[in-house]
């Protein structure tokens, strides 16, 4: 990847996308070593209200700090579908989940579908992992770092009683999107 | 031996920064965007004996590090745009009394509560003018992570170094955005503690400039007693209204920052592809980092346009701007105010190439795309 690839988590406030975002960065910047920026903007709200966090990943060091036109969009909510699917590139993916992202959002993109927060509660048993499943589905969908550099962020970042756990979220988000782009 | 590396937060970076340079006092009140300086010293200062304290608001945060400096301490506070509103009296304090110590201002919208999630550029006047009187200022605008770091530790040494409050300015979007940091080592940035008295406490004058225009600080508590006070005062530090003192000390005050040698050292800028530059952009902080895109997208249609960008903002870079101003056809000033910076670009250039502004202040960053625009009007 020689030039700026841009990745977009959005969701509602609360659900762990900065924290997506952050693994992702770590995942890039610290295991393998590229260039990586992470932001997020958010409204005056602890929890709910839409909010997104970016990662800009580069072999090259990275001026603008913020998405410029995104290559992988995630919405997690309708309203942030409607608020941040905007600007995804031509040939561009976004991932929506499917129980709660009615409205489609259109463009010159191609969307996936995946019942994020229901794989994450019926399939894991806990909702609160759900970020750890879409950031493994997000990987899996733009190959933004490796499998195992992602797998290692996350285990570096969680506390270990939850290790498994989170281990089995990320690993279950990126097989399900393998499985969908086969 | 691989350095240490982590992803940080540009406000993780600021408080690693005041510790490698020695922080060991930190009196603040929580506000965003700059609460995480104060999150990471509240768990790091304890751990080797140094204090944190929450004080019951930001007058009283800016007056605690006054007091912990004047012990020795090397002391910071961090906060935003109205908490440093605030701070202004005591920071004016600290200039006539000439305490060194350290102030973050995370810039949000503003004025009064403004946006307090939202990036902004708007207080670089405040850490210009933010206190009443003539006095000089040292305010420093770092871009990066990496950089907050590096830049935090400069403004204690010139603290340290100039006997007075340095501020260090950046807007909420290097303040909150993460990247790679390279912690240095012990040694590979230099670290300057104030000047010790070199004479006993009976012989003791805290502001006897026969040692130069930055006098010894003696510690309190270390067997030294002066007074000091906001008044204009005399060498002993006693108030004088003595005409020829008061001048004679305001003139010193602005000298040992705005003088010659003095701004030689103080001074920081980065140039980049200004050598052959027909339009340049001055751009500091966040914007700085949409200004160095838009250099290279235009650079590929062949536009010849360069970037100036102060690491220093005050005192301001005015031999250089001068220089330039005079080399261009035009200077553009993207900030995310309405055109502070602007002017004094414009008072400095004196009518030598046209200065236009660039200002945003809708919460969002400026973008490339807003800056090539304008180059290819102005082009």
């Amino acid at each position: 990847m020689s030039k700026r690839f841009e990745i977009r988590f959005s969701g509602a406030g609360g659900q762990g996308l900065i924290t997506a975002g952050i693994i992702l960065a770590e995942a890039a910047a610290i295991i393998e070593g590229k260039h990586a920026v992470q932001s997020q903007s958010y409204g005056p709200e602890a929890r709910g209200g839409a909010s997104k966090s970016e990662v800009i990943i580069s072999d090259s060091p990275i001026d603008y700090p913020k998405a410029t036109v995104v290559d992988a969009c995630l919405a997690m909510t309708q309203e942030s579908a409607d608020k941040y699917a905007n600007g995804i590139k031509k040939g561009g993916v976004l991932l929506i989940d499917s129980d709660f992202v009615k409205n489609e959002p259109k463009g010159d993109f191609k969307v996936y579908k995946m019942p994020i927060m229901r794989t994450a509660k019926d399939e894991i048993g806990r909702e609160i992992v759900a970020n750890v499943v879409a950031l493994g589905a997000m990987i899996a969908l733009t190959d933004a770092v490796s499998r195992e550099a992602g797998e290692k962020a996350v285990l570096a970042r969680v506390p270990e009683a939850f290790l498994d756990l989170n281990k089995k979220a990320y690993n279950l988000g990126f097989e399900k999107v393998k499985a969908l782009l086969k | 031996m691989a350095k240490k590396v982590a992803l940080l937060q540009g406000n993780e970076a600021c408080a690693h920064g005041a510790l490698y340079a020695g922080c060991n006092f930190f009196g603040g009140y929580p506000i965003t965007p700059s609460t995480e300086v104060a999150e990471v010293l509240s768990n790091e200062l304890p751990k080797f004996g140094g204090k944190f304290i929450q004080m019951e608001d930001e007058i009283g945060a800016m007056a605690s590090i006054i007091g912990a400096s004047l012990t020795g301490a090397k002391a910071l506070t961090a906060s935003s745009g109205p908490g440093i509103s605030l701070k202004q009296e005591l920071i004016g304090y600290a200039c006539i009394a000439e305490v060194p110590c350290v102030i973050i201002s995370v810039m949000r919208g503003g004025p009064s509560t403004g946006m307090p999630t939202g990036p902004g550029q708007s207080d670089v006047m405040q850490a210009k003018w933010g206190t009443h009187g003539d006095h000089a200022t040292i305010a420093l605008a770092p871009a990066s992570v990496q950089e907050i770091f590096t830049e935090t530790v400069r403004a204690f040494n010139l603290a340290e170094k100039y006997r007075m409050p340095v501020q260090v300015v950046y807007d909420e979007i290097v303040g909150h955005m993460r990247e790679r940091i390279e912690f240095p080592e012990p040694g590979d940035l230099e670290i300057i503690n104030r000047a010790k008295p070199t004479v006993g406490p009976d012989k003791y004058k805290p502001y006897d400039t026969s040692f130069g225009d930055v006098p010894p600080l003696a510690a309190y508590g270390t067997g030294y007693r002066y007074h000091v006070t906001g008044l204009n005062k005399a060498q002993d530090g006693f108030p004088t209204t003595k005409a020829e003192y008061v001048d004679a000390e305001e003139r010193r005050q602005i000298r040992k920052v705005e003088g010659e040698v003095a701004r030689v050292d103080i001074e920081k800028y980065e140039e980049y592809l200004t050598d052959d530059a027909t339009i340049l952009l001055f751009a500091y902080g966040s914007t700085s980092r949409s200004a160095r895109y838009a250099v290279n997208e235009l650079r590929k249609e062949g536009i010849k346009v360069g970037l100036f960008r102060p690491i220093t903002l005050w005192p301001f870079p005015e031999k250089r701007i001068a220089a330039l101003g005079k080399q261009v056809k035009a200077i553009i000033v993207p900030e995310l105010n309405l055109g502070q910076m602007n002017l004094e670009v414009e008072r400095v250039v004196k009518g030598a190439c046209p200065v236009i502004s660039i200002g945003r202040v809708d919460g969002e960053p400026i973008n490339p795309g807003q800056i090539i625009a304008q180059v290819k009007e102005v082009k």
